[in-house]
């Protein structure tokens, strides 16, 4: 395929326009010995039809249509179809980063819609335009805190996602924060511990559900943190927050998460989005692209990029973050996903998630395959003991059909035994009881 | 503006104020579980007050965001030659193929023999970089170019900590993107900063005064941000090895070179690459790009984890490298994005990416040439796919300022080039048509930047008060700072 609308023969008159006689004139300025002498080792370009037919093959060999009980952070959700109608207009795809606000009023203004809908969420007074996701989204929260508070060490609870805690790791390798993990107990921060951590703390930074899918005391969390003079950062699951407590009514002071639920594909794990929001003090010290409302020479109401003093495009090497590229397109899809869904939608989905993850977690019991590991409260997910081979369970249960949870014994010795089984609103009661008679039955 | 960009009569409502509370679109699952007490279940964790959210009907919501995309404008409304941004037409068979269920339903934590094709896809983007480069190994995983930078002077960190020091300095050019300086803020290192030379260049001889065993690296943009192409490229980069420093690419501009110079032959032990740029796939409003970095043999150890192999038997797995820095964030990286650089590489081949570079140098050049007279030129050589102007003639002689005159440019249904970028340069106009632009869409675009010099000479005032007929006019930025409206709020 070819995507150059210039014809042969325009290329002669630019050429000549040019004073050159051949393209490659243009790149003696390269270096000779340098320069590549061969054509590049890839394969021939293909028609468009061949083209499809090669990519489609390459999707059809991923095992599809499985019934999902996979989390972790990447959820099943069902998407409505006006979602992708949007976010496929290319008005939205296909522009750049809304610098011209006189022509870019569209992407603004779903900007500042989408912020008011994570601040409505959270609970919290001023949210960005996204970030790449919740585990970066988390590292940026304990940065910002270190630079609000001039202190220097973290505190993070080992209950969060064992991903998002190796990211922050390999960020605070530069030095620029110290990291200090606060022990936890099948999915639940040790508030004792945490007590005595989070003295001259920047922050402690907490999960709710944690990974384990267990709703954490964050109130008690939050008085231990302030009592220290740190900041509370908590990371929740927006599709539950219909249901959950907004944790800036629960003690929270900047409130981050994985936005993928809302209305955007698991797509292997990426692109989704980190939202990230924060009490109104704290602005100046945000990461991120900020949309604002103004007005024109005319006295029209619209929508800017505001506080671009805090970015690196003005602020360089002192900019509160090196970020640019943000993850607007998912940031639109999860605006669209919410007014889909409404107030009363998203009660209900969050409402039939918890359901069905206690329905699905009684089940399992039930079997006397599976015990619990905790009696803290959970939501859309939750992790089970399996008395057996957990490997050969999601092997043979995966040939008929299922993916069966989450073998976090990878991510840590700790978890070692454990299945973490996540539940959404498209999961039936005849998947999961077709699901539990096969397990069963192995 | 374009006709579809029309200016309204009364701005457009949030989403928040149309709608009624009975307004229903998507609704819950009917619950075929038992019902739970949601205080009873969550405690103090469940929700004391209903989420303030829009409530709205499907055709409220159709109409709300079609109005909102016909007051935006992207590649496919009209010419958008954004310096150093690439704004290349985003093909539709990547969009397509990206959608497919076996790519976008797919769960990051399947086993692996259940997503072979997405892992053999992966592992072929990791090659195709990897021989566009000439630098081997490759991690997916960054999500932007700042990631990626992030990523590999992660990495250069990691390597110097393994040889038993750190460093202290990262050396960069005055030309440089200011993601540059903030990433090298972010990974613990200071910015010393070099100048530019009368050719637009490094100073070589600055560059000797600032290199030490101090440095851990230089970070340089070749062609760099005024389009140009560094001559003194292997010097450059052989200065830095000397004192067992290494050299990394910022890849916004590979969109000149490819095929044709490599920056793993040039000396660069390090790159990221832009897939929203370079690899066609689109920008979204601000995201989501991916941003992979690809380096030598000698840094692959460091890479973070996991990148995709190929085992013995054929199959895809993934590996965590050696001494890998650790992840840089969830997951696998930004795939959907991935999807649409594979299809797009696939699509166009060895010799399509090849000429890709050879007509967005052209095109770049035409433009330049057919400007010249009219506008200054902040550097006379050839250049690359991109080249800056300067509007600094305009202001001394008319008071007109390049703002003036990027913001007229709307009025004739093209997006403004980069403007006051490279710093170094007065008044910048940063222009890059790249290679998807006919030639009657470039000529399209001199005509109208040379009605705006016209204009300037003639009716300099009209400029100051410009653009006329986009939906909204110049807005108050400053009152945006002063009293921030960030977020609507329900009445109380």
């Amino acid at each position: 395929m070819r995507f150059i609308p210039v014809s042969c023969e325009q290329r002669e008159t630019m050429l000549h326009a040019v004073g050159a006689r051949t393209v490659d004139e243009l790149f003696e300025v390269i270096p000779a010995s340098v320069r590549l002498a061969r054509p590049l080792a890839l394969p021939s370009g293909m028609s468009e039809i061949d083209l499809a037919a090669e990519i489609e093959a390459l999707a059809v060999s991923n095992t599809g249509g499985l019934v999902s009980f996979l989390g972790g952070g990447c959820y099943d959700h069902y998407i409505p179809a006006i979602v992708d109608s949007v976010v496929s207009k290319p008005e939205f795809f296909t522009a750049y980063t809304p610098y011209q606000p006189e022509i870019s009023q569209g992407t603004l203004q779903a900007i500042y819609e989408y912020q008011s809908m994570v601040c409505a969420l959270t609970g919290m007074d001023v949210a960005n335009a996204s970030m790449y996701d919740g585990a970066t989204a988390f590292v940026e929260a304990a940065l910002m805190a270190a630079r609000v508070t001039k202190r220097h060490r973290v505190v993070v609870s080992g209950a969060a996602h064992p991903e998002w805690l190796e990211v922050l790791a390999t960020y605070a390798e530069s030095g620029m924060i110290e990291v200090v993990t606060c022990p936890a107990t099948a999915g639940v921060t040790d508030i004792e511990a945490l007590t005595g951590l989070a003295v001259d703390a920047a922050a402690v930074l907490v999960a709710s559900p944690s990974f384990l899918g267990c709703v954490e005391d964050v109130p008690a969390i939050a008085a231990v943190a302030h009592e220290a003079g740190a900041l509370v950062v908590v990371a929740s699951n927006p599709i539950l927050l219909g249901v959950m407590e907004a944790p800036g009514v629960l003690g929270a002071d900047i409130v981050v998460g994985e936005g993928q639920p809302l209305g955007n594909a698991m797509a292997f794990g990426g692109p989704g989005f980190g939202f990230f929001a924060c009490k109104e003090q704290f602005i100046r010290q945000m990461p991120g692209r900020i949309a604002g409302r103004t007005t024109d020479v005319d006295g029209r109401p619209g929508f800017v990029l505001t506080m671009q003093t805090r970015e690196q495009h003005i602020r360089r090497e002192k900019a509160t973050s090196n970020i640019c590229s943000n993850h607007a397109l998912n940031a639109l899809a999860a605006g669209v996903y919410l007014a889909s869904v409404g107030t009363v939608g998203l009660e209900g989905i969050g409402r039939a998630c918890i359901a069905k993850a206690h329905y699905l977690h009684d089940v399992l019991i039930a079997t006397g395959r599976f015990s619990a590991v905790s009696d803290a409260a959970f939501g859309n997910e939750f992790a089970l003991r399996y008395d057996g081979d957990i490997a050969a369970m999601q092997h043979a249960m995966l040939e008929r059909g299922f993916l069966a949870g989450l073998d976090v014994s990878r991510f840590s010795d700790d978890y070692a035994g454990l299945v973490l089984f996540a539940v959404t609103e498209k999961r039936t009661r005849a998947q999961m009881d077709r699901f539990v008679g096969e397990v069963v039955s192995l | 503006m374009s006709e579809h960009m029309k200016r309204e009569a009364v701005a457009r409502p949030l989403i928040f104020e149309i709608g009624s509370p009975e307004s229903r679109c998507v609704e819950a699952p009917t619950l075929d579980v038992p019902d739970i007490d949601m205080a009873a279940t969550l405690g103090s964790g469940a929700r004391s007050r209903a989420v303030r959210l829009p409530h709205v009907t499907e055709i409220e919501i159709a109409r709300h965001y079609q109005h909102l995309a016909s007051v935006n404008f992207g590649v496919d409304s009209g010419f958008y030659p954004l310096g150093s941004c690439t704004m290349k037409y985003n093909p539709r068979i990547d969009e397509w193929a990206c959608r497919l269920p076996g790519f976008s339903a797919i769960h990051p934590y399947q086993p692996a023999e259940s997503v072979q094709g997405a892992l053999g896809l992966m592992h072929g983007l990791q090659d195709a970089l990897g021989e566009i480069s000439g630098l081997p190994a490759v991690s997916l995983q960054p999500a932007a170019g700042a990631h990626g930078e992030l990523t590999a002077l992660m990495a250069i960190r990691a390597y110097h900590v393994a040889n038993g020091d750190a460093r202290k300095r990262v050396i960069i050019p005055d030309t440089a993107h200011g993601t540059n300086p903030a990433t090298v803020a972010m990974c613990g290192y200071s910015v010393t900063q070099v100048p530019s030379n009368d050719r637009g260049g490094v100073d070589l001889e600055a560059l000797k005064a600032a290199l030490d065993t101090d440095v851990a690296a230089l970070m340089l943009t070749n062609p760099n941000t005024l389009g140009l192409f560094d001559e003194n490229i292997v010097a450059i980069t052989d200065m830095v090895h000397a004192v067992g420093a290494l050299a990394f690419c910022d890849g916004a501009n590979l969109n000149a070179i490819l095929g044709k110079v490599r920056p793993g032959d040039m000396g660069f032990d390090a790159m990221h690459i832009n897939l929203h740029k370079t690899f066609a796939t689109p920008h979204g409003g601000g995201g989501p790009g991916a941003g992979p970095v690809c380096v030598t043999d000698a840094l692959a150890e460091f890479l973070p984890g996991p990148v995709v192999v190929k085992d013995a038997d054929g199959s895809f797995a993934l590996a965590t490298p050696a001494r890998s820095i650790g992840r840089i964030k969830a997951f696998l990286g930004n795939f959907g994005v991935l999807v649409r650089a594979y299809t797009y590489i696939r699509a166009l081949g060895a010799e399509g990416i090849t000429e890709v570079s050879e007509q967005a140098v052209l095109s770049a050049n035409y433009v330049k040439e057919r400007l010249r007279g009219a506008f200054d030129l902040a550097y006379d050589r050839t250049c690359m796919h991109e080249f800056v102007l300067s509007g600094e003639r305009q202001r001394k002689q008319h008071g007109v300022r390049t703002l003036d005159m990027a913001k007229r440019l709307l009025d004739h249904g093209v997006h403004p080039p980069t403007v006051y970028f490279p710093l170094l340069v007065h008044e910048a106009i940063m222009i890059e048509p790249t290679e998807t632009e006919s030639l009657e869409v470039l000529d399209e675009f001199v005509d109208a930047m040379l009605a705006i010099a016209r204009e300037v000479e003639e009716n300099p005032e009209m400029l100051h008060e410009a653009p006329y007929t986009t939906p909204v006019r110049r807005l108050d930025e400053a009152a945006a700072v002063k009293q921030p409206d960030l977020a609507w709020k329900p009445a109380e």
